[in-house]
């Protein structure tokens, strides 16, 4: 018969439109920005830097290597780097960025800095509203502006972040366990030195700088 | 350029379009469909010459989002190109990067863990699903039926780009694969929730069938129209469900095996008359048959790790060589040709975008058609415009 | 699919005269190709598409590289004559000497460019066979035959090579350009374009971009803009 097709359609509308009253599956649609949908865990926008403690400057993790500098695909990133040294998080001399600047009309959240970033000092943020009136400067964000606490990032990517901390941890412990490893080694050479020692006898080796 | 003027007559023996002859007397109206015609998908334009309702030339234009990607890609490395791939056809990333991957790992010999594969699977059938389905929305738009499909459509759609965005970050610009694997690897519950969307799909396309298969508008404004033949179909390199509605079996998941395709039983939907009808139809069974493939990948996913140990990150160099990898994309034949010269970017970067293939029989499917259907006809090609430019 | 070698063969046969050249593919996707000379090239396309046995009715891929000219600078050895003072029996006295140097001799290996076709036989669903063909040069004699008559795929990817890379396809039914507009001039894919100079503002400039901004210092100065002291450096 001509017309069933039709009447068919508009049964399956009328069973859409009034199942949107009844059923959650059939009204999809959420009132932005009174109501909002959770954002997803793994969900990236725009890059931040990451600080440990509680001061933004000293902590910063980034050492300005500019490995994302020059992996970025649209080269939004700009680093200075420092020329003198402070400490990171486990204690080693390194250097520091003392600019940092994303371009974020430029940025693709691609999140290709992230993976190239030895020392994860860079992770993607979940904040997308960030409209500006300034074109060019407020769409800049300087390292001041980029940097957020370790504890922000636990609340937007917690299961990421939690890996991320104990791989620190145990490079930190590495680390210390080496430097103690060559403090001891340094401690027995210099217990060892007033000894009168044979000048042919070798230097204890693995000795740490 | 006059309309006139194009399609040089004086070449013998080439696959030309028919020419139609105008009825009456009078002139012809010229008219510029496009580039910002709502019909047209982005920015694109067909200059139409008309003879009253009927369709005499059609001389289709675009290059309004031409970036120079294989330029850009020629400069970057080869890692770096990955984000941009995403951006040729925004509607399929996911098939995007990994025809990209594909391509490069035959270039480099890079093998993909089991699991990685698998997930590949699973990421294209369903980008195939979405587009399809909103490509025929599109296509229903283009008619008339002002977003009732499309938002059913978009419905589904939404679904599965929230199961994209949980696993990748993103819900259009995933950026997931990587030479030899993929970036991150899936989670039981996300496996979970795909199960679950999976199996409301099939609710939802018999529910998009119901409303639409037996629509009698739709039959009589589809079917008989923009008809092409497969011998022509062949012969101007289209692919994808183009090719299929026209009655060629030809799809590359079977013909190449690429991936582990092999692994799955599913069957290739043809169309026997090669009208739009045709076109649709194949479209909503590749939407059945990926649900099949889908269902299969889930249940055998095993576990394992997900890249290859080898892949580096930063300083990938290929050795010198070349090589062509293509996959089936929902819109076609996607293939990537890369050369290397060892350097840490391509020598030679190419993309085969099937929107842009595709696009060569417009004016064949077109002429002598109603102005009315050239927009169907075009919407039955599925294209996207930052994969024709490029 | 029959290998390239033996296809190499088959088309010597039956187009008579065909000079086909196999290019090895040294990277593990070992995808052969064959180089065919333009001349016979409508010849050689009609033969692949019409044989019952290779059937390779499927152009999947046309694509233009391009080969710009190589400086190859070679080590050669050169002997040449040196006058040197000796010391005679009365004194010094000047005496010619052969002596052998090395000597840095460049040579410019003359550019070309090239097309790539990538068929495939829907057919008999095998593939991809590789062809190639090269201009003579890149600057005057970029003509190339045209194989849109044979697979009509090649219509538009034809009418973008010649876009980008400038080759000329005769016999192309409708030769324009395809993704720049009519009027622009040069071909932006050869390796040695020259972007126009068309300077944006950015905030973050670096490299080739930085190169750029730099050369439009006295521009940012006018303006104010806050980059000014990289641009500086």
């Amino acid at each position: 018969m001509l017309g069933e097709g039709i009447l068919k359609g508009m049964a399956e509308t009328a069973r859409n439109f009034f199942g949107s009253y009844v059923s959650k599956e059939r009204l999809t649609t959420v009132e932005y920005p009174e109501e909002r949908v959770p954002t997803a865990e793994n969900a990236r926008v725009f890059p931040f830097l990451v600080y440990d403690g509680a001061e933004w400057e000293a902590g910063m993790r980034c050492v300005a290597c500019q490995i994302c500098e020059k992996e970025c695909p649209p080269k939004c990133i700009l680093i200075d780097k420092s020329k003198d040294k402070k400490p990171d998080y486990a204690g080693k001399p390194q250097f520091y960025p003392t600019r940092f600047d994303i371009d974020i009309s430029v940025c693709m959240s691609c999140q290709i800095c992230v993976e190239v970033c030895p020392f994860e000092a860079i992770k993607m943020d979940t904040q997308f509203e960030l409209a500006t009136d300034d074109r060019f400067a407020g769409l800049l964000l300087d390292r001041k502006e980029l940097a957020k606490s370790n504890e922000y990032y636990h609340t937007i990517h917690p299961t990421e972040a939690t890996e991320v901390d104990s791989r620190l941890a145990e490079e930190k412990a590495k680390v210390e366990a080496k430097a103690k490893a060559a403090a001891e080694a340094a401690a027995a050479k210099a217990a060892a030195a007033p000894n009168p020692a044979p000048p042919a006898d070798k230097p204890p080796a693995g000795g740490g700088d | 350029m006059s309309l006139a003027e194009t399609k040089s007559e004086k070449v013998a023996g080439w696959n030309r379009p028919p020419v139609v002859e105008p009825d009456g007397e009078g002139e012809l109206l010229e008219v510029a469909m496009g580039p910002h015609h709502p019909s047209t998908h982005g920015v694109f334009r067909m200059d139409v010459a008309l003879d009253g309702e009927r369709v005499i030339r059609l001389k289709p234009v675009f290059g309004y989002l031409h970036r120079n990607h294989e330029k850009i890609a020629e400069g970057a490395s080869y890692l770096a190109s990955m984000p941009y791939t995403d951006r040729l056809d925004y509607f399929c990333s996911l098939t995007n990067n990994w025809a990209y991957a594909l391509a490069v790992e035959k270039l480099s010999g890079q093998e993909v863990p089991e699991r990685a594969e698998y997930i590949r699977v699973i990421l294209a059938e369903l980008t195939r699903i979405q587009n399809h389905a909103s490509t025929i929305g599109f296509l229903l738009q283009e008619m008339g039926a002002s977003g009732t499909p499309l938002m059913y459509a978009f419905r589904e759609r939404e679904k599965i780009l929230d199961l994209f965005e949980s696993l990748t970050g993103s819900r259009m610009m995933c950026n997931y694969m990587r030479f030899g694997g993929c970036r991150v690897d899936v989670s039981t519950a996300w496996l979970d929730a795909t199960r679950k969307v999976v199996a409301g799909l099939p609710g939802f396309i018999d529910e998009f069938e119901a409303l639409l298969t037996a629509n009698e508008i739709l039959m009589a404004r589809c079917q008989g129209v923009g008809i092409l033949k497969p011998d022509l179909a062949v012969n101007a390199g289209i692919s994808g469900p183009m090719l299929r509605g026209s009655g060629v079996n030809y799809d590359i998941r079977k013909v190449d095996h690429y991936g582990i395709y092999d692994r799955f039983k599913f069957r290739v939907p043809l169309g026997d008359h090669g009208d739009i009808y045709d076109r649709y139809m194949v479209r909503v069974l590749e939407m059945r048959e990926s649900i099949i493939i889908l269902d299969q990948a889930l249940r055998d996913i095993p576990a394992g790790p997900i890249m290859d140990p080898k892949a580096k990150i930063r300083g990938f160099r290929p050795k010198p060589g070349e090589a062509y990898g293509r996959i089936e994309a929902p819109k076609g034949e996607l293939g990537f040709y890369l050369i290397s010269d060892g350097g840490p970017n391509p020598y030679r970067y190419r993309v085969r975008p099937p929107s842009l293939i595709n696009l060569t029989v417009l004016e064949d499917m077109c002429l002598g058609q109603n102005v009315a259907d050239v927009v169907l006809i075009f919407g039955s090609v599925d294209i996207v415009l930052g994969e024709v430019d490029r | 699919m029959k290998s390239v070698e033996e296809i190499k063969a088959a088309i010597e046969s039956a187009v008579p005269g065909a000079a086909v050249e196999v290019v090895p593919n040294p990277g593990p996707a070992a995808q052969h190709s064959l180089r065919i000379a333009p001349e016979h090239a409508i010849d050689i396309a009609q033969f692949l598409r019409d044989d019952p046995e290779l059937a390779l009715d499927f152009l999947s891929n046309v694509t233009g590289v391009d080969w710009p000219d190589k400086e190859i600078a070679e080590k050669v050895k050169v002997t040449r004559e040196v006058k040197k003072m000796v010391d005679g029996p009365d004194g010094k006295v000047e005496q010619t000497v052969q002596e052998t140097v090395d000597e840095t001799r460049k040579r410019v290996e003359p550019g070309c460019l090239e097309v790539v076709f990538h068929l495939y036989s829907i057919a008999k669903t095998h593939g991809p066979l590789v062809i190639r063909m090269r201009t003579k040069n890149r600057s005057d004699q970029v003509e190339l035959p045209s194989v849109t008559p044979i697979w009509r795929s090649a219509e538009f990817q034809e009418r973008e090579v010649f876009d980008l890379y400038g080759i000329v396809f005769t016999g192309h039914p409708d030769l324009r350009r395809i993704l720049m507009w009519d009027e622009f001039k040069d071909y932006p894919m050869r390796k040695d374009y020259v972007e126009p100079d068309d300077f944006e503002y950015e905030p973050t400039p670096h490299d080739e971009v930085l190169k750029r901004a730099q050369k439009h210092k006295g521009r940012e100065q006018q303006t104010g803009i806050r980059d000014q002291e990289r641009v500086a450096e």
